[in-house]
């Protein structure tokens, strides 16, 4: 079966305040951002007969704002979008790195992160890099705003825990205190462009006097929901990255994922290769 | 109704806001250019300019193309007077069975106008997102790179 049109209702609010309200009154309705995940799903006929709430026309929620801390990027920002903006590229390199490994352009194009948020997806591009950033979604619903950390807007494979009647406005990425004395963004994949993630990790790390000061390490496509390797991460605190340290870390990491065998991959090859990307960002 | 503009000529659509713009294009407006291939944002076949920037049309209900301008490869160059990509294309061989041509010439056409450079490596990178099931990647690859130096020679 395929998509048709005409089962279709769509809405079509102009700002925040007329989003919500549809969404108020059409609470089954299915929000629509850059469309690149929905409109598969319709072209395969699974959306039928449902309504749309087109998010395209909200303006407020597609743009960039400084924030005293770091950076307030609109829930409608397309992945393009963010490795064009220069704040991005200089203070969140590893966001616009994520963001150029989706899909290719013409996705890049249209996506959005907040779509890729909502979305949920275990393979989500940008997910372990706003997990180590420790950004924040701002949320907006019937019961009105509401800011939830990174690490809790996922409840499992393709759900977050955003509640009935709730948009995702925002996203606020604070800039890192200190410069990070190396940073990782990484994508494993069966080509660069288009293939869904194997596993991929985003890494930040500060070292003090030959010593982990601190060490943010996420991985995706490891479990339903992207994952920080709080074991490893809190076992190489103050310590030296002696080899001894590292192979303890990678062997840590087992803790904090739960990888499977799929279409894609292997429970084996993913802890394998997670591994190696976690050996040689320490090493 | 829907206003846009495609092909530089002002257009309106009066049928479902859901509609694909794909949908739109062969069926509403004639202009059969762009193919569906994988209805997946996966093979490019069906890549039309939104706004200057390479698309896939099978993802985008008609409605998210209000007042947008869309450039569909109808608007490249005719049998007669080829533009210069497609004269490139024609040269270097990089069309075989030709569905994935107009998508393949629509991104192109972006990354040749957007000062793109004849890189292979490049230019591959740009062309990632269309898929050529004859496998004629290297003549396409060929093809873009020379429209590129034709350009920087005028």
């Amino acid at each position: 079966m395929r998509g048709a049109a005409s089962s279709m209702s769509v809405l079509r609010p102009r700002s925040a305040k007329e989003a919500l309200a549809a969404y108020a009154a059409h609470p089954s309705a299915i929000p629509l951002a850059g469309g690149t995940d929905v409109m598969v799903l319709w072209n395969m006929g699974l959306l039928n007969g449902r309504t749309v709430l087109d998010l395209s026309g909200v303006s407020e929620w597609a743009k960039t704002k400084k924030t005293p801390r770091g950076l307030s990027l609109g829930a409608l920002i397309t992945h393009q979008g963010l490795q064009q903006d220069a704040v991005v590229t200089t203070r969140l390199p590893l966001l616009a790195q994520a963001c150029a490994t989706i899909g290719a352009q013409q996705i890049q194009n249209r996506g959005t992160l907040g779509g890729n948020i909502a979305n949920a997806s275990p393979a989500g591009d940008t997910f372990p890099v706003l997990a180590v950033y420790e950004a924040v979604v701002s949320v907006m619903g019937p019961g009105g705003a509401r800011a939830v950390p990174f690490s809790g807007i996922f409840a499992g494979v393709k759900k977050t825990t955003l509640a009935p009647g709730e948009l995702i406005a925002s996203v606020d990425v604070p800039f890192l205190a200190k410069k990070p004395s190396r940073q990782l963004f990484r994508k494993v994949g069966t080509r660069l462009a288009q293939a869904i993630s194997k596993t991929m990790a985003a890494g930040l790390l500060w070292l003090e006097g030959g010593r982990v000061e601190e060490l943010r390490f996420a991985l995706g496509s490891m479990a339903p929901t992207v994952r920080r390797l709080s074991a490893a991460e809190a076992y190489v605190k103050g310590r030296k990255l002696d080899a001894k340290t590292v192979e303890e870390a990678c062997s840590l990491l087992e803790d904090d994922v739960s990888p499977i065998d799929d279409i894609r991959s292997t429970r084996e090859y993913r802890l394998q290769v997670s591994k190696n990307l976690l050996r040689s960002f320490l090493s | 109704m829907i206003k846009l503009t495609v092909n530089k000529k002002k257009r309106s659509f009066a049928g479902h806001p859901f509609k694909r713009l794909l949908d739109v294009l062969r069926e509403d407006f004639g202009l059969t250019g762009a193919k569906e291939g994988c209805g997946e944002g996966e093979c490019g076949a069906c890549t039309v300019l939104v706004d200057g920037r390479p698309v896939n049309s099978c993802l985008i209900p008609v409605c998210q193309a209000e007042g947008a301008k869309v450039e569909t490869v109808e608007s490249l160059g005719t049998p007669d007077r080829l533009s210069r990509l497609q004269a490139s294309f024609l040269e270097c061989g990089g069309a075989q069975c030709g569905m994935c041509t107009p998508g393949m010439l629509m991104t192109a056409s972006a990354w040749v106008k957007g000062g793109g450079s004849a890189e292979p490596k490049a230019i591959r990178g740009a062309l990632a997102g269309n898929l050529c099931r004859c496998t004629g990647y290297q003549h396409i690859v060929e093809s873009v790179a020379k429209c590129v130096k034709k350009k920087a020679r005028r």
